[in-house]
């Protein structure tokens, strides 16, 4: 913001950016949409554990949305990661059960070796082909996309179920906290249960925001998406920092994969199917503009609840038949899309305006605010 | 010289497609010449069809292909693509299935009028995709994810029942083979999707129109296009293309499955875009190339499947190939092959003089 500072005229105030106006939204919605589930619905939604296993339920998804915004705010996207983390969960099952490691401890981060190695060798090739080949990335993780999916089918075409008795221990492991917990009807306190891969996945929500708003890579990665020519001619190294936002949405998909086989040990061809969807939409509701330029993981993570909650209350409400259930969320998709572009068309409306007005304001604002934010 | 040069330049796009396909034919003709014999059979229903292997690539590449026509023009005028083809395709072929059923037998004015009601729902809602885009400014790949998740939803509450069936000759002339002619109908549908296109566009401005709302849209409002008519136009056709595929998709196997009904043909539909060397973020496009990308997707499928590539496993194979197509056909490669060969020829002046 210091660079805007200078240009800034004292009669204009500083408006929102436009990522700070969608995460506000996004965020808005969430609150609005949970307590107002509370309010109309009430049981489950009362207790803390609701919210917990919203987390629980979704960890994967709340990793891959922030493997799609790394890439989304670069201007680039990745449909590769439902199949990944397909692959992945298909890999690590059948090592698990063909492993002959003794150790238990050893066993489990082999695994997870596994599952980042995977994730890696799918973002090197797609950011070699996407930042370096100036191939269109939605092609190229296309190709990927199929690639996983046909090499979880040529692994096995039947589900693998994994048996690692070590593993399975590990994967149950929950963190319980007593007081957000709840009276069960027979007197038993029962404590708020937190898996791993939820907090894996807030975790990597954490670090992927310090690492988009402090390092260089991440101020680099905002001024491409906004302009990959204005960019370059900063100085700013577009192909490597590209390179490196698919590298490290490859390796977030590897690590959902690993979150997702802790939630449920199982491979199957199914794994995922459409995750990148459900990922992209949670981006998008959170905030990240396709375009680029725009976006935060924050929002994304909101986002991905914003879904989960939705689901959740279709699932609790008496529309609970399976078409109802994707026509319903369907629908309430529709509405927060829509009523985000009106925000931000009003939004960007009312400061042209204001700039028309103040004649002397400097012409270019719009774009170098876009710009500017993180 | 400068004829030569254009006509180069025209094909310039296609080079990789051709060539591709080129090398496709090749290598079927090595492993095995038999690939491309065609003979002719008589069918269950006592029609003299032809039959081979090159023919069913052309027949089944036909919904692939006219969809692909339809995402070409939607890609270019909003530079973005419509990923909910496939889940429409379900609503447009329950449709036509509801309307049939309600009208009782199955004659040829009622497939007719089935047909239409069809293509106008269909519009309709490709029309609330075209909305969200041209009107709200949201981006298409967005906009049409709401009717990709809840389309086949609509399709199943529409007709109730999870398989439909229908039992007809005129069903079947329609997705199979009109007794007495041996190409199977699919094949003319394709041309006549096609044609309507070439028509429109060949007494029309649209073609220019849409290139230009694609490449600037604030420069072709400023010479007095309207942006948003020609996006809702382009999703309206797109419409067309759907509906009709549709209605071949449900034909062909005489029953409606909301489920498996082009399954996963959006993507394939946005690789034939791709493959056919036009940009996917909109400008300038060629339709031809489209066509043969969607022929080249199922070139090698059916390639794979005769290698006795498992159905599940293709999706690997193609993936690879798919790469190697797009890396041969990325600027970067290009640029180096033409340097190599400005080089080679540089060299050989250079000779030429010295001697």
């Amino acid at each position: 913001m210091n660079s805007n500072e200078k240009v800034r005229t004292p009669r204009l105030r500083e408006p929102l950016t436009d990522t700070q106006t969608l995460l506000f939204i996004s965020i808005g919605i969430f609150l609005v949409m949970y307590i107002g589930a509370i309010l109309l619905l009430g049981g489950g939604f009362t207790k803390p554990q609701m919210f917990f296993d919203l987390l629980n339920d979704n960890a994967a998804l709340i990793i891959i949305a922030c493997a799609l915004t790394v890439v989304m705010i670069g201007a680039g996207i990745n449909i590769s990661v439902g199949g990944v983390i397909g692959l992945t969960v298909m890999a690590c099952a059948i090592f698990l059960n063909k492993t002959q490691v003794e150790s238990t401890g050893l066993a489990i981060c082999m695994t997870l070796l596994l599952a980042l190695g995977i994730g890696l060798a799918f973002g090197i090739w797609q950011g070699l082909l996407v930042a370096y080949l100036d191939i269109q990335p939605f092609i190229v993780t296309l190709a990927g996309m199929f690639l996983a999916r046909g090499l979880t089918t040529i692994l096995s075409v039947n589900p693998v179920k994994a048996t690692h008795e070590g593993f399975l221990a590990f994967a149950k492991l929950k963190v319980k906290i007593s007081w957000l917990g709840y009276v069960a009807q027979n007197g038993n306190l029962i404590p708020a249960k937190i898996e791993i891969g939820a907090i894996v996945a807030v975790a990597t929500v954490i670090v992927m925001f310090l690492i988009l708003r402090y390092t260089r890579f991440g101020r680099s990665i905002y001024a491409i998406g906004g302009n990959r020519q204005s960019a370059l001619m900063l100085g700013i190294n577009v192909r490597r920092s590209v390179f490196w936002s698919y590298v490290i949405s490859g390796l977030l998909s590897g690590l959902a994969g690993f979150v997702f086989l802790m939630h449920k040990p199982a491979g199957n061809a199914n794994v995922a199917m459409r995750g990148e969807m459900d990922a992209i939409a949670a981006s998008i509701i959170g905030g990240t503009l396709l375009t680029g330029g725009v976006g935060n993981v924050i929002g994304s993570f909101f986002g991905a609840m914003i879904l989960a909650t939705i689901q959740k209350i279709i699932a609790l409400s008496p529309l609970n038949a399976s078409w109802w259930q994707d026509m319903a969320s369907g629908a309430m998709l529709a509405f927060f899309i829509v009523l985000q572009s009106v925000v931000l068309m009003r939004k960007n409306a009312a400061f042209k305006k204001k700039v028309q007005q103040t004649e002397d304001g400097p012409k270019n604002n719009n774009t170098e605010v876009k710009e500017g934010t993180s | 010289m400068n004829r030569k040069k254009k006509i180069a330049a025209s094909l310039g796009q296609l080079v990789i497609p051709l060539v591709a396909l080129a090398i496709l034919i090749i290598f079927n003709l090595i492993r095995d010449p038999s690939f491309f014999s065609i003979g002719m059979r008589t069918n269950n229903a006592g029609n003299t069809v032809l039959t081979g292997n090159l023919i069913s690539v052309i027949d089944s590449a036909s919904e692939l292909a006219i969809i692909a026509m339809g995402m070409t023009l939607v890609t270019a005028a909003t530079g973005g693509q419509d990923i909910s083809v496939g889940a429409v395709a379900a609503i447009s072929g329950a449709i036509f299935v509801k309307v049939l059923q309600s009208m009782g037998a199955i004659t040829g004015t009622s497939v007719f009028v089935a047909l239409i009601a069809s293509i106008l729902v269909t519009i309709l809602f490709k029309l609330f995709n075209g909305t969200l885009v041209a009107v709200f400014n949201i981006q298409p790949m967005i906009a049409t994810l709401i009717l990709y998740s809840c389309g086949r939803s609509i399709a199943y509450w529409i007709n109730g029942d999870a398989t439909p069936q229908l039992d007809s000759p005129i069903i079947s002339s329609f997705g199979k083979t009109i007794p007495g002619v041996p190409i199977p109908t699919p094949i003319f549908a394709v041309i006549l999707v096609g044609l309507f296109l070439f028509l429109i566009f060949k007494f029309s401005s649209l073609r220019l129109y849409t290139q230009s709302v694609g490449i600037n849209q604030a420069a072709a409002r400023l010479n007095g296009i309207n942006p948003m008519h020609i996006k809702l136009l382009s999703f309206a056709l797109l419409g067309v293309c759907v509906a009709v595929a549709a209605v071949i998709g449900v034909s062909r196997l005489g029953q409606l499955n909301h489920k498996t009904l082009l399954a996963d043909i959006e993507m394939d539909a946005i690789l034939a875009v791709a493959i056919g060397g036009n940009n996917l973020g909109g400008g300038k496009y060629k339709m031809s190339g489209s066509i043969l990308g969607a022929y080249i997707i199922q070139m090698l499928t059916t390639t794979l499947y005769a290698m006795n590539v498992a159905p599940v496993n293709v999706k690997a194979y193609k993936a690879i190939v798919i790469i190697i197509i797009v890396v041969a056909g990325s600027p970067v490669i290009k640029d180096a092959v033409a340097k190599l060969f400005r080089s080679m020829k540089n060299s050989s002046t250079a000779k030429k003089g010295v001697a």
